[in-house]
Parts: structure tokens; sequence; C-alpha cells
């Protein structure tokens, strides 16, 4: 059981703070506009550059290994539903961190993403 | 196509590919620790002979593989659209993995779980109507 909640914890607080920090970094290079991998691999190397993007990285990658640890004890169809709570966590930091207005319409969205997330882990039961 | 809707149009392409490419991932994943069993304890040795284990099978890896094609796409997305527009409609990969458990994995999905994944799919219909970029450069 707590096993489970500091591996939940782990999840979706580093792993979503770290996707915000990968936006940062990715903002700051720009609209990518060129699709060809040559292109592609040219901009993931500028993103290297970025310090966000180690920051990024590293929390991801604690997100990821709680991640693993947490698919050897549970379902994989309960794993992914019960983490997406972070959803709103994100879209908070999304408008605190990085800014980014968050229109009634997009937080009903969130809202109804999370009460589903809350169903399925009931459905669980 | 306006660039508003050339842009709408692009950032919903890359969202497919995620979803399309990451809960296939996380099934690779899944089928690969459950090889493994459970995570014994939090003492070092054991942590070790756990990841030691997860980093030496190949459905690990071919995992790994999926999600890094995942992640490419992620960050070409993010580097025009709101994280916070792109993370939510991006949790439609919950009905892909509902579906692959359900026929891949063999799970049971109790109809409960399919009526939470009913309403993230409302969810992200909504959050997909709204502006992918609210941020100016």
């Amino acid at each position: 059981m707590l096993t489970g909640a500091i591996l939940y914890f782990l999840i979706v607080v580093p792993g979503t703070g770290g996707e915000m920090c990968m936006s940062r970094a990715m903002k700051t290079i720009g609209e990518v506009t060129d699709f060809r991998p040559h292109a592609i691999a040219r901009v993931i190397g500028r993103a290297m550059k970025i310090p966000w993007f180690w920051i990024g990285i590293t929390m991801m990658a604690t997100g990821f290994f709680a991640l693993l640890g947490m698919l050897s004890v549970a379902k994989v169809s309960f794993v992914f539903p019960a983490t997406a709570i972070s959803y709103l966590f994100g879209t908070l930091g999304g408008k605190v961190f990085l800014g980014e207005r968050v229109t009634p319409q997009r937080w009903f969205g969130v809202l109804l993403v999370c009460i589903g997330v809350i169903l399925v882990a009931l459905g669980k039961g | 196509m306006t660039s508003s809707q050339g842009l709408h149009f692009k950032t919903v392409v890359l969202i497919v590919i995620m979803v399309s490419i990451a809960p296939l991932g996380d099934v690779f994943l899944g089928k690969g620790m459950k090889q493994i069993g459970a995570m014994p304890g939090w003492a070092p040795s054991e942590l070790f002979r756990f990841f030691f284990a997860a980093f030496t099978s190949s459905t690990i890896w071919i995992g790994i593989g999926l999600l890094l094609a995942f992640f490419v796409a992620y960050l070409v997305v993010l580097s025009w659209a709101d994280y916070s527009y792109v993370y939510p409609a991006s949790s439609i990969s919950t009905l892909v993995v509902a579906l692959l458990a359900r026929f891949v994995l063999h799970e049971t999905v109790r109809p409960l779980r399919w009526a939470g994944v009913a309403m993230i799919c409302l969810g992200v219909f909504t959050v997909g109507r709204t502006q992918p970029r609210t941020t100016e450069r």
C-alpha cells in the first residue's frame, strides 16, 4: 500500500514537472516546421543544449522508474488511467509555470478527464 | 487552410501519432514487467536485481523503443502547442490502453472503467476544440 502511494506520487509530481520543463525547452527553440528526420534530429540536438531539457529528463526519468515499479504490481489498464489525475496538476502547471491561457472550456475538458479518471479507478474497485 | 487551421491540423496529427505509439509501448513494458514479477522491496540489492532483470528483457526494450519514438513526437508538438492542450488531449490514449488491455492482454475491463474512458474521451474532445497555442513568442 505504502509502496503504491510512494510510486504514485513519484509518477505524478516529477513526471508532470519534467514534462513542463521539456515544454519550456521546446518553446525556447520555437515551432518545428521541417519534419524530415535529419531536421528533427537537429532540433533534438539543439534542445539538448538547453538546461530545462536536462532538468526535465531527470524528473521524467524519476517518474518513469516509478512507473516501471508500479506496472509490476498492478494491471496495465489500471495503472495508466489512475495516474491520469496528473492532468489537473499539469494544466495548472501550464498556466502558472508556462504562462498559457487556460480558458474555461479547457478547464472543463480537463475536469471531464479527471472525472473519467475517478470512474476508471472506481471501476477497478 | 488558414494558419490557425493548419496549426490545429498538425497538432492533431502528431497527437494521433503519439497516442498510437505510446500505449503499444506501455503494453510491451507491462508484459515485460509481468514476466519479471513483483518488485521484492526497497533494499539496494533487491532494487538492483529488479532493474537488472528489467533492462535485460527484450520485451522491455521494444517498449522503450516505442516510448522513445513517442517522446520525439511529443517534443516536436510541444515546440508550438500548449502543454495544457497537448497533455490532456493525449489522455485519449486511455481508450487505446483499455482496448489493448482487453483484447491483447486479455484483462477484464469492467463497465465502470469503460464509462470512465468514455468520459475521458469527452474531455479530450472539449479540450481539442480550444486553441492549441495561447502564448506568442
